[in-house]
């Protein structure tokens, strides 16, 4: 009552004020880092991206492909070619209009620029071309099936050239795209606000005057912030909060399966610590992944909440392998593979953990649950930035780690499993392997790619080099006040269609 | 009186630069690459190799630290590798919000500890002082985190009193800005009253007993006049220097009420810096915060020749 009361007041405050200014107040898990999207890696810098920086493409929420900046596209024949149309009578926030000269200059940025971390993203295209004012086409050594996957996302978002020339790296501190929503202001860990873009191309969709995204680390006051009112959205409501969201009348939930995984990485081929039983056995490490219970460990930890897993992929997405189904646990089946690798008696190892709340807690059921089967797990718990490095260098037997996943399946797999993968901290490497899924990305053909990465998948299966254990689910809070929000597996909030009725 | 301050700050600068360099060189004990740190999922070596080198990483730890002691005596306090932001903006834009924040819990501690602290005292023994003695050391030993979130989930929440979280500067909305600060201000002061009563308690009692108190009792002088403006006053010397070092420790940065109350000051920075091996805005952090210190003691001390005349014919 007093919170309705306390927001009519102040509604009442801001029509006195003239306008009837709408903001939306959105909570983030987490503070962004640097705007400007070649330079950007952070998961919580993308949901700001998608109310300020418009890309060429993007998805539907059945991970289809749809164009945003760009109309159409087609292949030529060898899929070394993709030309693409653009959409016309769209302007940058600084005014500069949106044409193919400036897609071929994002592009160029994102290849050389020093400090862009797109490179690997777009290193399959050698040059572009510019056929009219609103047509450019983009060409590639061989084929690459990710490549316009990639488009949706970061490598895809298109930055205001002026700006980006006059600003150079700092482009971050004002960054210029063509999105719904312009920069206004940031102050570091407090807010980032965004204001409507009067003259961006789908501005019916648009039912705000302004974006407030605040970094809320907390979960247990994140949600506060939802139930009293103090923000509309909430980014990651905890699994374990879903239940008191859900009962309260002044919030709504919605989720997605993301498409990311979590799991345990095993030093398999990365320096001296790769010469672990663990390590050298892939019998062990299957016996490891026997003795869990994906779905009671889901249910214990998440409530239920979230999706168990095996695969890169999560059981309902069309890449997850029906013919490798998620294994109920079999404690006999895991103690005769320990016996068969000879360790009758089981076997001690290690697993590191970063020293947060969730993977502390996945660890000790999963401590409890192989120890049933004879292997006794010692947790390491580390601090994420030690973890990180340790894992990079090659100093750690197993470690508990995930991947916040990408819309295109290459995304999940390649650089982790691939002989010179760029997040290949597990060491592993199968020159068969490295075939299937280097044809996988060469292919735009849907059905092809499913056979080689099933393929790939068989072989996986049998290393499990990475023993998958589930699928984080996103939760979103929302005020009950909202209306028109869609719930995206790759955990980012469209503000297309949201409203908010008082 | 000036040279005693002359002196002080003489002293002063050899602190500061001991300090600098055991910060600095504690950090680069800490395990984890800042640089990897940054790269957070997407780890190209090549962009990680040209990171290193444009930040000087690749330097010798001496060579790196007499880079940053000639950029801080220019004035520049290197860049955070995080935002890309230079430290110096950062450190400006958190240093009033810490010191709002400061300020309000001070004022919490004070008008809550120094009464009780007075009333435990001239009513030692009686149901009074157990009652404040209570009170004081719940205050020490809740946690702020705890007291934190559940004065969220009842205020804000449940009542709808005050905002959950948040920070709006006082030139953008003052009534809001105190408003939001009222619960966090709250939580820190309230830790801080429990050791100011304690102080002020022990103070007033050892006045109580003094010889000046028992003529002026003796003169007929009415109690409370005797309490406030004898007893008190003479009393204040070491409440004064606890209220000073209390705000040195505020002006750090309260680390956990800020992450609870998600208030954008120091202590918050801090945190996130250590975590993120941003070592140059911890090293700002920690030059900032020795400064504070120092001239906050500076004060104390200039403060006792104000108040204790028998100290300034020194």
């Amino acid at each position: 009552m007093l919170r309705h009361l306390t927001l009519g007041a102040v509604l009442l405050g801001a029509t006195v004020l003239g306008a009837q200014a709408q903001d939306l107040r959105i909570a983030l898990q987490s503070d962004a880092d640097v705007l400007d999207p070649d330079q950007s890696r952070t998961f919580v810098g993308r949901i700001v991206y998608t109310a300020l920086c418009d890309k060429l493409v993007d998805i539907t929420p059945e991970l289809e492909l749809i164009g945003q900046l760009a109309t159409e596209w087609s292949w030529n024949e060898d899929q070394t070619q993709l030309t693409m149309q653009l959409r016309e009578g769209v302007t940058f926030h600084d005014g500069t209009p949106f044409n193919a000269e400036a897609v071929a200059y994002n592009i160029e940025r994102s290849q050389t620029l020093e400090e862009s971390r797109r490179k690997s993203e777009v290193a399959s295209i050698t040059g572009t071309e510019v056929l009219g004012e609103y047509e450019i086409r983009f060409d590639l050594a061989q084929p690459d099936a990710t490549l316009l996957a990639q488009l949706a996302d970061r490598a895809g978002m298109m930055i205001s050239p002026t700006a980006a020339q006059e600003a150079g790296a700092d482009f971050g501190s004002n960054p210029v795209c063509s999105g719904p929503f312009a920069f206004d202001n940031r102050v570091a860990q407090d807010r980032i606000v965004l204001t409507r873009f009067a003259d961006y191309w789908n501005a019916d969709e648009i039912n705000f005057d302004s974006v407030t995204y605040l970094p809320i680390p907390d979960n247990t006051v994140r949600l506060a912030n939802l139930q009293s009112g103090d923000v509309h959205i909430v980014d990651r409501v905890s699994a374990t909060d879903l239940e008191q969201a859900k009962a309260d009348p002044n919030v709504q939930v919605a989720s997605a399966v993301s498409l990311g995984y979590q799991g345990i990485t095993v030093n398999v081929g990365n320096g001296e610590r790769a010469n672990t039983p663990l390590g050298q056995d892939a019998r062990i490490r299957r016996a490891l992944s026997l003795s869990i219970d994906r779905e009671a460990l889901n249910q214990v930890v998440f409530n239920g909440a979230f999706a168990a897993g095996n695969q890169p992929f999560p059981p309902n997405s069309p890449w997850f392998d029906q013919d490798h189904p998620i294994p109920a646990r079999d404690v006999e089946a895991a103690k005769a593979l320990l016996a068969e690798a000879g360790y009758p008696d089981g076997l001690t190892i290690q697993i590191q953990a970063p020293n947060s709340t969730e993977p502390q807690q996945v660890m000790q059921v999963v401590q409890a649950m192989a120890a049933e089967a004879g292997i006794t797990i010692e947790i390491v718990s580390k601090e994420f930035a030690t973890m990180l490095q340790d894992q990079t260098a090659g100093d750690y037997t197993a470690s508990q780690v995930g991947w916040s996943g990408r819309v295109d399946p290459d995304g999940n797999i390649h650089q982790f499993v691939t002989t010179d993968g760029g997040i290949n901290d597990s060491g592993f490497s199968d020159p068969k392997v490295d075939e299937l899924l280097n044809a996988a990305r060469t292919t735009n053909d849907t059905a092809e790619r499913r056979d080689l990465y099933n393929q790939a998948r068989d072989i996986l299966m049998e290393q499990s080099p990475l023993v998958y254990l589930y699928h984080q689910t996103w939760i979103w809070g929302l005020d009950d006040a909202i209306s028109g929000f869609t719930p995206y597996p790759d955990g980012m909030i469209r503000l297309e269609g949201v409203s908010l009725q008082e | 009186m000036l040279a005693f301050i002359g002196r002080r700050i003489l002293v002063a600068i050899p602190t500061i630069v001991l300090i600098s360099i055991f910060v600095f060189s504690l950090q680069q004990l800490l395990p984890g690459d800042p640089i990897l740190a940054m790269a957070g999922e997407e780890r190209d070596p090549e962009t990680i190799e040209y990171l290193r080198e444009k930040y000087g990483f690749n330097d010798p730890i001496p060579v790196q630290y007499v880079k940053w002691v000639s950029g801080v005596l220019q004035g520049d306090l290197g860049i955070s590798l995080r935002s890309n932001q230079p430290v110096t903006e950062l450190l400006l834009q958190k240093l009033p919000v810490t010191i709002q924040l400061a300020v309000m819990a001070m004022i919490f501690a004070i008008a809550i500890g120094v009464p009780m602290g007075i009333v435990s005292a001239v009513k030692k023994g009686t149901v009074l002082d157990y009652a404040a003695n209570l009170i004081a050391l719940s205050g020490l030993s809740i946690p702020n985190f705890w007291l934190g979130i559940m004065l969220i989930l009842l205020v804000s929440v449940k009542w709808g009193l005050l905002p959950a979280s948040g920070y709006v500067s006082p030139a953008e909305d003052f009534g809001r800005s105190i408003t939001t600060m009222l619960m966090p201000a709250f939580v820190l002061g309230t830790a801080l009253a429990a050791t100011l009563m304690r102080h002020t308690r022990s103070a007033m009692l050892g006045v109580l007993k003094s010889d000046y108190v028992r003529t002026a009792r003796a003169k007929g002088l009415n109690e409370r006049r005797v309490i406030l403006k004898h007893a008190f006053r003479n009393a204040l010397v070491p409440i004064v220097t606890l209220m000073a070092l209390l705000f040195g420790e505020l002006i750090a940065g309260a680390v956990l009420t800020e992450q609870i109350f998600t208030i954008p000051g120091f202590g918050k920075l801090v945190v996130d810096a250590v975590f993120n091996r941003d070592y140059a805005v911890v090293q700002g952090i920690v030059l900032c915060t020795a400064v504070g210190f120092i001239i906050m003691n500076l004060l104390a001390d200039a403060a006792y020749f104000a108040l204790n005349p028998r100290l300034r014919k020194q």
